[in-house]
């Protein structure tokens, strides 16, 4: 019954999001009223039956309902309940369903908010409608997770091991919730292109910020992951999958930089609106590239070329739809104010080529490979040492520029005063590259430069704080995310530069030594978990000759699955992790063990989330003076 | 021509001359850091020049693995025509057994073995890495539905 249900809801929200498109573009039209009311209701109601499905077929999981396909090939009744509900989108289909979603989560959003006027919003969720229609025929064509076994097997396959984990049962709704939620601004611009509204920047703000936010804190999530569950000690591998997180990451960004200067002072009407179109796209082509099989990674589940044709015939049509409106519509905009060459409007539009040159490197790197597959030539892999090369010295020229943005005034600013302000960050920075030249022998270059720069970032952020005391919390949310910069860089300098690590094989009390930590390997033991068996290390941290604390890296075995993970074990000061992993039985009691000690790998993701704070604290400044002010005087502080 | 103008004539040709820059960096960086996947077969008919790094895929040789002196591993390689020794210092994945698929990475060395830095077999069993997949259907090992 349950299968059946969802299906004939999924049916519905498509009927919807159809009169969603048709009555939302008819709404575009100032007369068309009615078109605009029928457009709101027909968006709550495809929200309503939507979510609708996803709860059924939540419901077909957490109740292991065999009969329905996605359930028997995802799922186990050993699994433990919450892995049970992740494992709703622990798989293709039920994540394309989450998807939607979450598209109908924004579309919700965007008729709640109903900023703007009433045509922009009506034509915001025209074009949310055609996309969410798209999606679920997607789904219902070639994806459908309600199809019907018959006859029901008495158990399920189960959900891949390595999916099964707190923070991957967390990081594929964050990072949807931030990729999907790009669509709200891509629809905002391709309104505004269709209504010439000057004010989709500010209408479209507060969606932008959340579906950053949300992206901001699901990478870091996946890295946090990939970190503590690979086993490899590394945080970021430029995956292809990574990559597909992060291009829609950095135009985002450039987005929500470039539509501040759109909304303040009229700059870059034009560009914010592309970029607008750009992010999505990107949203777009990473889905593409995780769905259609091209890409083989825990990440990318059944390959099927049905699909692939499907997201690329999709792409196609949005990307390209969106771009003639634009190159129909822009030049009829009125062009964008203008500002003097030194100005904040100038640090933003440094800021975008940095940024879009960034996501050009990671998109060449990505995709050349993929490209040349198709075309039936080499089969070549791109590795790591590309991205150092291209993205790292660009990323690095923005932060430089990073600090100077919020100091200069709009329109015209005084570079000599904004230096003489930011002297004492560039104090910090010089004591930070100093006390690495002094403490660190080792790759001191490199690291000199990159605590220099952190330095810099934070420095200029404490600075921002304190000439900004007594504002609005949310006049801090730059300085808070430009400081998570910061802190990021400093981790990721420091693991990448100092990391020890130690491969040897042990047999039961004998020592290894990894970094500063002393460590004796007390033996295996066995035992029996909810739906595997582990194998677990005991691993004694000396000090001297006392036992300070034992640790216990895993290796399980999924009998359902017939897969092995292994499940690291991690000792952090919060400036320091010692890392450890179980490798493979040497017999004789002998085993290989991989030890890391990596130097403030917690900075990388708390980087992260300082950059989602700030992120939220204008969020909030945003909503906050929303609620108190008439929607006409609402100018938030920034 | 207007201070306006010539200012952003200026920035234009700043833009495209970084941009040429950018365009020229990322096509250097590609040949650098381009990594080619050959199958054992390739390797035996001399395609790979030693101390150039690449990926290698195939199965591995039943009976082939033999653990040295601490992490050291060596084993052999097979697309069913051409046999590569790999030599290798690390942990092997967990799902490295004898007859399954496998992809390396590293370069040869002067005498015709493989020094992998890296060894990745995938997450699942029933799952052969594509590049392996290829490498079988070359040599004419493939059979659908498995092997």
């Amino acid at each position: 019954m349950t299968g059946e249900l969802g299906q004939l809801a999924l049916c519905f929200a498509l009927a919807l999001s159809l009169v969603m498109a048709v009555a939302g573009l008819t709404g575009a039209r100032s007369e068309a009223a009615t078109a605009r009311a029928i457009a709101h209701g027909a968006t709550m109601g495809m929200l309503v039956f939507v979510a609708l499905a996803f709860g059924t077929l939540t419901y077909a999981f957490v109740t292991s309902d065999f009969s329905i396909s996605g359930v028997a090939s995802n799922s186990n009744t050993l699994k433990p309940l919450v892995y049970r509900i992740s494992g709703v989108w622990g798989n293709h289909e039920g994540s394309m369903l989450l998807w939607v979603l979450v598209l109908s989560l924004y579309s919700g959003l965007v008729a709640m908010l109903g900023r703007g006027g009433e045509r922009l919003t009506s034509a915001a969720l025209g074009v949310q409608g055609m996309l969410a229609a798209a999606f679920i025929l997607f789904i219902l064509f070639t994806s459908n997770p309600f199809l019907r076994i018959d006859p029901a097997p008495f158990e399920g396959a189960g959900l891949n091991p390595l999916l099964q984990d707190p923070g991957l049962a967390m990081h594929p709704p964050m990072l949807y919730a931030g990729y999907v939620g790009l669509s709200a601004s891509f629809s905002y611009a391709a309104a505004a292109l269709m209504v010439g509204e000057e004010g989709w920047a500010r209408a479209a703000r507060p969606l932008m910020l959340l579906s950053w936010i949300f992206l901001t804190c699901g990478i870091a999530l996946g890295s946090w992951w990939a970190y503590y569950e690979l086993g490899w000690g590394g945080f970021w591998f430029w995956d292809p999958v990574e990559n597909a997180s992060l291009m829609p990451w950095l135009v985002a960004t450039a987005l929500l930089h470039s539509a501040l200067a759109t909304e303040k002072s009229g700059a870059f009407r034009t560009w914010s609106l592309l970029l607008a179109i750009g992010g999505f796209s990107m949203s777009l082509i990473g889905t593409f590239l995780v769905r259609s099989g091209l890409t083989t990674s825990v990440h990318s589940f059944a390959s099927d070329p049905t699909r692939g044709l499907y997201i690329l015939a999709l792409i196609f049509c949005a990307i390209g739809g969106a771009l003639a409106l634009f190159a129909w519509r822009a030049p009829k905009l009125q062009g964008g104010a203008a500002f003097e060459a030194v100005s904040r409007e100038t640090m933003l539009l440094l800021n975008n080529v940095f940024l879009v040159a960034a996501c050009a490197s990671v998109f060449v790197g990505t995709l050349y490979p993929m490209v040349l597959d198709a075309m039936g030539r080499d089969k070549i892999s791109v590795g790591p040492p590309y991205y150092v090369a291209t993205f790292a010295p660009i990323f690095f020229a923005l932060l430089l520029l990073v600090p100077l943005g919020p100091m200069l005034g709009w329109r015209r600013g005084n570079l000599k005063e904004v230096l003489r302000a930011l002297a004492p960050a560039l104090g910090l920075a010089v004591i930070a590259a100093l006390v690495v030249l002094l403490v660190a022998s080792p790759r001191f270059l490199t690291g000199a430069l990159a605590f220099a720069m952190a330095g810099w970032l934070i420095g200029a952020s404490l600075l921002d704080v304190l000439r900004r005391r007594g504002a609005r919390a949310s006049a801090f949310a730059a300085a808070l995310a430009h400081a998570g910069l910061g802190v990021t860089l400093m981790g990721v300098a420091g693991t990448t530069l100092w990391r020890s690590e130690a491969l040897v094989v042990v047999g039961p009390g004998e020592l290894m030594h990894v970094g500063p930590y002393t460590l004796r390997f007390d033996g295996v033991t066995q035992r029996q978990g909810s739906d595997y068996r582990a194998s677990r290390a005991h691993i004694a941290l000396m000090s001297g000759d006392q036992v300070k604390s034992v640790m216990t890296p895993e290796q399980r075995i999924y009998p359902a699955d017939g897969q092995d993970v292994s499940v690291t074990a991690i000792r952090t000061t919060g400036f320091q992790d010692l890392y450890l992993a179980l490798g493979d039985n040497r017999g004789d009691g002998r085993w290989t063990i991989r030890a890391y000690v990596s130097p403030l790998a917690p900075f990388i993701w708390l980087g992260g989330l300082v950059m989602g704070l700030g992120g939220m604290l204008s969020l909030w400044g945003r909503l906050r003076v929303r609620a108190t002010l008439p929607a006409t005087a609402a100018q938030p502080a920034e | 021509m207007t201070p306006k103008k010539r200012r952003r004539l200026a920035f234009a040709v700043a833009l495209l001359a970084a941009g040429v820059v950018l365009a020229g960096a990322i096509i250097y960086e590609l040949g650098q850091n381009t990594q080619y996947f050959r199958s054992p077969s390739d390797v035996t008919a001399k395609m790979v020049e030693p101390g150039t790094a690449f990926r290698l895929g195939g199965l591995v040789v039943d009976k082939s693995v033999h653990h040295g002196a601490g992490a050291d591993v060596t084993f052999s390689v097979t697309d069913g025509k051409g046999v590569v020794p790999v030599q290798y210092n690390g942990v092997l994945p967990a799902l490295f057994r004898e007859g399954q698929g496998i992809v390396a990475l590293g370069a040869l060395n002067g005498s015709g073995a493989f020094v992998a830095t890296e060894v990745l077999a995938k997450h699942d069993e029933k799952y052969m890495p594509p590049e392996v997949v290829d490498a079988l259907k070359r040599s004419g090992r493939w059979k659908e539905g498995g092997l």
